[in-house]
């Protein structure tokens, strides 16, 4: 791997072609020989160049002393390639820090054979998942390899096992090595019994969090944090609150772990790479620490950096790394980088002759960690532009990236100035009983009276659990299953029968929902955005409001870009109801209906939609539909969630299986275990569909839910595998025709990210194969009735399924903060950036209340009101947009029309632009737009009623219909009045640029051109009688004959499209000339003739024109002198201009004279 | 008439000591000048049947009902027309309807085979002229029209004033042409737990949105009222939501601390009343 790096450093290799390299199996053939060459030789080890690069960029950036928690790093493929392979120098206590790619091995080890370290080293039989058995590499790979055991450089067991220096040397840990490096917080298989590691750190896990097992693996090292002890898994529930690991361990293993690395140094000959002086302290978290100031001038080798970081953004770029928000995390950690451990001076000056080489550390200082940061940055920049306006502003004051890189800097406060996209706060649930409805609960719904009765008893405990869980669940020492343990099961115990189950389920669910589903969740659908705080905040949850802010100005600290999945707020509550209920029959009943749930709204039929006539009229229905989506997907994740939870529960574990032996015989027990829920053809469906945008997400987080075998089995193996392909192929800078929208990849590449991090997902997946891959097409090109292709991903959402991105805006802010706060690392204090609109909340306002009344209006009626009522607003909407379309603005446009016409004869006059034109006109007619809220208002009052009352039954009580009706009325204006008053004015004015445009077309070809026609124009502008030639207006004969010239040579030559002169020569025209007296038979023969000669028109059309003439009835006068006219077109012969100059000369009575004649 | 929990209690320990008949009354509201004649004696029916509950079973001790017949044998001996059983109740600190009910049923005990039934009981205490003794039918009859607290007359008070209050929110709700369903209507429909009444369309009062109205013709105290919460109000809420409860004696200040939960209190037809508005949703 380290070869590649090499190479693209020695410029051996462009990096184009490196990441092609990287990114596709096969070798394109555009590639200069040389590089081809170059990297075929190294083909085998493709598929771990981007391990090993992330894993490099780790161990470079260790001594860095962060801010912010950890950045994961769960890269450890390379840990896959590991096993087997003759490791480097020890890592880990023995610290000694690899060098990459010594020429040489100066160490005694080098003289070792690889194949003598590697049987030296392979003590254990080969381990229950053992990735190894790679051939026979070379030796650079070997070496290479080394340096991705950063991971193992913290690893803390590391400093028990063999311990000594000379060990380390001669005999390099394999950290692959089951036996030396059992995995986390497992108990130490006796002798030979080992089993698969996960090569991962912890980081402390807190309290909250740790739903997920202690075992954490989110946690590789954290730069600069040396992760301490794993946290312990003692906890024998699965679920438990372990406690989660302390700073305090931390610290301890850090100082063992210096000791450790002093020693080494003291005895190793030649310390190979940067390690702290002996007696220098590390720095501890726990002071403060001032940073560093960085400074572009200081940075010590730019070429290599910038190399560096462009194969690494095209990594990110192509989506080769597993999660693109933690590498993001990672370069602002980089980039909020306080300063650097002091190194070995030796060690920072790059030995001569391997300068530019990976030989040097690539971070030594903190102006390299900046440089390298802004680099990357800038090449994310398009991602970084969808992050909340919170972040842009962070990222855009930051000093150190105005410092490295102003362009960047001005990027990116353009971007945060034309951010629009709010972020609003996850809201707290408000807590709303599930109403009665007697259509459904029933006594003919129950078996018996008892079984009726029971159901009804229920639904008042398990609200008084509730609601006792509400006051004190966050009491300190408050504990829900000594709290309420009993009575859940003394409840659960009366549900005998299965009906009564499936009865409580549905209340059960139906709560869940109404509680959990984030904003804009059930209440919040309805009234626009400031209701829509209301709604989530309660009837009037002042207290929930401050907790709110309280929470918010103390925020919990970061458990950092990937946090294990979790049951947030009252999730809990559901939860732990599950838990301690624990009734295999409600269980049951509970994953049934998800189940059907799920499946329903899956399916579901999203409008989006039609693709608009380019003018923006579907936008009124847009926000709906948008809103509408939101729900759907918000309600799915939390169902599946739910459902991954109950499913996975009985087979969860805080480990996975010990043995092989018994792995093997889970594996073939639960292979035959059908799936709770056919999920993968549901993953299927949904990728046919290009509904991925709606499926990718739910799954994920039923996924994420599952137990350490699950992703063992051929069934789900599929799943992930398609995963890991529709993860590759949201390559986020392809853009264009039937490419997924840019936020829906974001989303999608967010919770595919966040996935793989998952503790339960094996560390290998990521870095799969890619033979295996194509068991299903990936296509991510969005067919026109995909949900993909359309935005219905908005930032909002985003962050509302991804909070952890929101680590990044933490991360920037604690920053800014300065000095961190008592952990040295991440500051709590934080200042929120967006959640001023909460100060000023319009609790009391009239209209909040009204919003909050009409919610509640619908809360005791049945659904199907609800849904009538919504229906009706957004029809009649959508319709009164249209109405005033059809209406005021056409009116408008007619009334443009009419003033330029005027205008266009005074420009004509004064020489004005049409620019100039189409904006006076505007800002004459479009101050009539105020007029379509008014008129838009009548709109919806007259005819929502109406259509409430023919869908609502008859029976409806008045007061209810009047109050349906009142609501569709004022929802259908809100909707009509908010899309009208934000868009009337573009409307009118593109309606009336296209009016104009299609004036000006029909006026002449082309503004360029009619400028030069302007005789011509003026000509039939006003000088030319348009109906029947009053005679007042005739023309002068000269002064027709000239217009006569100047029409041929228009049609002639400057028309480029055929012109249908027969149409003169047609009953209506030519009778037109009838009324004149005296009839200019001259001037039309002339006519005839020059068409003839220009070749406008052929003698035997005009033939045919003036034989069919014959047919029309005229006076009896005029059919004569037709019939001349038509003989002596006939029988002159093509006569050139002299000779008609001599009709000319007759013209006076030239008409008399053929009458005559 | 919302008290504070402090001046609750200064009445209540007004209460402890003195007998539950009409004098006493009339001495509390001399102490109390500021409190209306109905919160008054609410709380002291209230208090009382706390005291009562407190001693009731000293005196249901069958040496106490012995000994307590005993004393009405030998007082109705010597003269008939006394209020021999009243003055006993009174002098036991008791209640006088069911220091009746005792000596009824230790009376009937004696002249039956077999022990009365309950509503037997209840009949003859409803109307004493069914008594077979004569003395003993005028004996209960006195402690029944004296007993303000218990007893069916008593009873038959409560239900009337409770009903009239039904009534009175019933005219109140019409005349702020506010649309509902009565508990008939909503038993009619198949719910199981209805309150007084349902509105058909929210309204908000003082701020919370409520869907129903639970009339209370009595002063709320701390006892009553979770009483009432536990079988009555929060059945509702999990039902309907939230909704107003009005205690028309009013009630103690200290326990309207559910409003942002959904169960409101008021101890009068609330005036800040907020109705779904004609286009309300209108910008």
């Amino acid at each position: 791997m380290a070869a590649v790096l090499e190479s693209l450093l020695r410029e051996e290799v462009s990096v184009a072609a490196a990441v092609r390299w990287i990114a596709r199996s096969a070798q394109s053939s555009e590639e200069d020989a040389g590089e081809a060459a170059a990297l075929r030789s190294l083909q085998p080890l493709r598929k771990e160049f981007v391990p090993f690069l992330l894993n490099f960029l780790r161990e470079q950036s260790s001594r860095v002393v962060p801010q912010g928690p950890p950045t994961p790093a769960k890269a450890p493929g390379s840990s896959a390639a590991l096993p087997g392979r003759p490791g480097g120098p020890p890592r880990g206590g023995r610290g000694a820090r690899s060098q990459l790619f010594p020429p040489t091995e100066p160490l005694s080890a080098a003289a070792e054979a690889p194949s003598a370290r590697r049987g030296g080293r392979r003590r254990g039989a080969g381990p229950a998942r053992e990735r190894g058995g790679r051939g026979p590499g070379s030796l650079e790979e070997g070496v290479g390899a080394e340096s991705l055991l950063w991971a193992g450089s913290r690893r803390p067991r590391a400093a028990g096992s063999p311990g000594s220096p000379s060990r380390a040397r001669c005999d390099p840990p394999n950290l692959s090595n089951l036996e030396e490096f059992p995995p986390v917080g497992s108990v130490p298989p006796g002798g030979a019994g080992t089993r698969p590691s996960r090569r991962i750190n912890p980081t402390p896990v807190s309290e909250e969090r740790s739903l997920s097992k202690p075992k954490t693996c989110f946690t590789s090292p954290p730069i600069s944090c040396v992760p301490g002890a794993q946290p312990s898994v003692l906890d024998s529930s699965p679920w438990g609150q372990g406690p989660a690991a302390g700073c305090r361990s931390l610290q301890e293993e850090r100082e063992m772990l210096r000791k450790e690395r002093s020693k080494q140094l003291q005895q190793s000959p030649a310390p190979a790479c940067p390690t702290p002086e002996p007696g220098s302290t590390l720095p501890t978290r726990t002071g403060s620490l001032t940073a560093e100031p960085a400074d572009p001038a200081k940075v010590s080798s730019r070429q290599r950096l910038e190399l560096v970081a462009l194969v690494y953004s095209a990594c990110i770029a192509e989506n080769l790394v597993p999660n693109l928000f933690l590498e993001l995390f990672f370069v602002l950690q980089l980039l909020t980088a306080r300063r650097m451990v002091a190194a070995k001076d030796s060690d920072l000056e790059p030995s001569p002759g391997v300068l530019d080489s990976l030989e040097s550390p690539l971070f030594q200082s903190v102006h390299d960690c900046v440089f390298f940061a802004v680099q990357v940055l800038e090449h994310q920049f398009q991602v970084l532009s969808y992050l909340d306006k919170g972040t842009l502003k962070l990222l855009a004051e930051n000093e150190r990236l105005l410092c490295f890189s102003p362009a960047l800097q001005g990027r990116l406060r353009a971007a945060y100035e034309g951010s629009v996209a709010k972020v609003s706060l996850a809201m707290p649930p408000s807590v709303q009983a599930v109403s009665f409805q007697p259509e459904t609960d029933n006594r003919a719904n129950f078996s018996s009276d008892r079984a009726f009765h029971t159901f009804k008893k229920q639904r008042d405990v398990f609200y008084e659990v509730l609601r006792e869980w509400e006051d004190r669940h966050e009491e300190p020492g408050w504990d829900f299953e000594k709290g309420l343990g009993s009575r859940i099961r003394a409840m659960m115990g009366q549900l005998s029968a299965a009906c009564s189950h499936s009865h409580f389920v549905r209340l059960f669910q139906k709560q869940l929902l109404q509680m959990c589903q984030s904003p804009g969740g059930a209440g919040g659908t309805i009234l626009g955005e400031a209701p829509d705080v209301l709604n989530m905040l309660g009837a009037d949850k002042l207290g929930r409001l401050r907790r709110l802010q309280e929470r918010l100005a103390a925020p919990q600290s970061s458990c950092g870009p990937c946090p294990p999945p979790s049951f947030p707020g009252c999730q809990g509550f559901f939860r732990d109801f599950i838990l301690s209920a624990s009734s295999f029959q409600f269980n049951q009943h509970l994953m049934d209906s998800l189940s059907l749930k799920i499946r329903e709204l899956n399916s579901l039929v999203l409008p989006h939609p039609e693709p608009s006539d380019e003018d923006g009229e579907s936008d009124v229905d847009w926000q709906g539909e948008r809103r509408q989506f939101a729900v759907v997907l918000l309600s799915l994740r939390l169902l599946a969630k739910f459902l991954g939870f109950v499913a996975f529960l009985p087979y969860r574990g805080p480990e996975p299986p010990p043995t092989r032996e018994l792995q093997d015989s889970i594996l073939a027990l639960r292979s035959q275990v059908p799936p709770v829920l056919d999920v993968r053809a549901l993953l299927q469906q949904g990728l046919r569909a290009h509904r991925a945008v709606l499926t990718v997400p739910w799954l994920v987080e039923f996924l994420s839910l599952a137990d350490h075998i699950v992703p063992m089995l051929d069934y789900y193996r599929s799943i992930f595998t398609l995963l890991l392909h529709l993860h590759r192929s949201l390559v986020l800078s392809k853009d264009g025709e039937g490419e997924m929208c840019f936020l829906n990849k974001l989303l999608l590449l967010a919770v595919l990210g966040w996935l793989f991090q998952i503790p339960t997902v094996p560390e290998d997946l990521f870095f799969v194969e890619e033979g295996q891959v194509d068991v299903f097409e990936v296509d991510t090109k969005t067919s026109e009735h995909g949900l993909d292709g359309v935005p219905v991903v908005d930032q909002h959402l985003l962050y509302t399924c991804c909070p952890y991105i929101g680590e990044l805006r933490k991360l920037l802010a604690s920053w800014v903060s300065g000095s961190s706060g008592r952990s040295g690392g991440f500051v709590r204090k934080i200042t929120p950036t967006t959640t001023t609109s909460l100060g000023a909340l319009p609790l009391r306002t009239t209209q909040g209340l009204q919003a909050q009344l009409a919610q509640a209006f619908f809360h005791n009626q049945p659904p199907s009101l609800r849904r009538t009522v919504e229906f009706v607003a957004e029809r009649i909407g959508s319709n009164c947009v249209k109405h005033i379309k059809a209406t005021l603005v056409a009116d408008l446009v007619r009334q443009a029309e009419s003033l330029l016409q005027e205008q266009l004869v005074t420009q004509r006059q004064e020489g004005g632009d049409p620019g100039q034109l189409l904006e006076i006109l505007c800002s004459q007619l479009c101050p009539h737009g105020a007029q379509a809220l008014t008129q838009g208002r009548e709109f919806c009052q007259k005819k929502s009623p109406g259509a409430v009352q023919a869908l609502l039954p008859e029976e409806t009580p008045a007061a209810v219909l009047s109050s349906a009706e009142n609501i569709a009325v004022g929802l259908a204006t809100e909707k009509a009045c908010t899309w009208l008053s934000a868009n009337i004015t573009a409307l009118i004015r593109r309606e009336v640029k296209a009016a104009v445009s299609r004036m000006l077309r029909a006026q002449g070809p082309e503004p360029a051109v009619r400028e030069d026609r302007r005789g011509c124009s003026r000509a039939f502008a006003d000088q030319i009688p348009v109906l029947g030639p009053p005679t007042q207006h005739r023309l002068e004969r000269g002064q027709a004959r000239r217009l006569l010239h100047m029409l041929l040579s228009l049609w002639k030559d400057d028309f480029q499209v055929p012109v249908p002169l027969q149409l003169l020569l047609r009953p209506r025209n030519v009778g037109l000339l009838a009324d004149t007296r005296p009839r200019e038979w001259d001037l039309l023969l002339f006519l005839l003739r020059e068409l003839v000669e220009k070749g406008l028109m052929g003698q035997k059309e005009i033939e045919a024109c003036l034989d069919s003439l014959h047919e029309a009835q005229w006076p009896e006068d005029f059919a004569e002198e037709l019939a001349t006219l038509f003989n002596l077109f006939l029988a002159e012969p093509q006569v050139p201009e002299p000779q008609l100059r001599a009709c000319e000369l007759v013209q006076p009575n030239r008409g008399t004279v053929l009458a005559q004649s | 008439m919302i008290l504070t929990k402090a001046q609750y209690d200064e009445i209540a320990q007004c209460l402890v000591s003195v007998p539950p008949t009409r004098q006493s009354l009339r001495k509390l509201k001399q102490r109390f000048p500021s409190q209306s004649q109905a919160t008054l004696l609410s709380i002291f029916s209230q208090e009382y049947q706390k005291h009562i509950k407190r001693t009731h079973a000293k005196h249901h001790t069958s040496e106490a009902i012995e000994s307590y017949y005993q004393r009405y044998l030998d007082g109705v001996g010597k003269n008939g027309a006394a209020p021999v059983l009243l003055e006993l109740a009174n002098e036991v600190d008791y209640a006088p309807s069911l220091m009746a009910r005792i000596i009824l049923e230790r009376f009937l005990q004696e002249h039956k085979e077999t022990p009365p039934s309950k509503s037997v009981i209840n009949s003859l205490l409803r109307d004493p002229s069914q008594i077979p003794d004569g003395v003993l039918a005028n004996q209960v009859y006195q402690c029944i029209v004296n007993d303000c607290c218990y007893g069916p007359l008593v009873d038959c008070i409560k239900h009337a004033i409770g009903h009239e209050h039904e009534i009175l929110l019933r005219d109140l709700l019409l005349e702020k042409n506010l649309s509902f369903l009565d508990e008939d209507q909503l038993r009619a429909k198949g719910y199981d737990k209805t309150p007084d009444f349902i509105l058909q369309v929210p309204i908000a009062v003082e701020g919370h949105i409520i869907h129903w109205i639970e009339s209370k013709a009595s002063f709320g105290d701390e006892c009553s009222h979770h009483a009432y919460l536990h079988d009555q109000f929060w059945s509702y809420w999990n039902r309907f939501g939230p909704g107003l409860v009005i205690y028309w004696y009013g009630f103690i200040q200290e326990l309207d601390c559910n409003r942002e939960r959904g169960i409101l209190l008021k101890a009068c037809f609330p005036t800040d009343i907020v109705t779904l508005c004609h286009g309300a949703a209108a910008p």
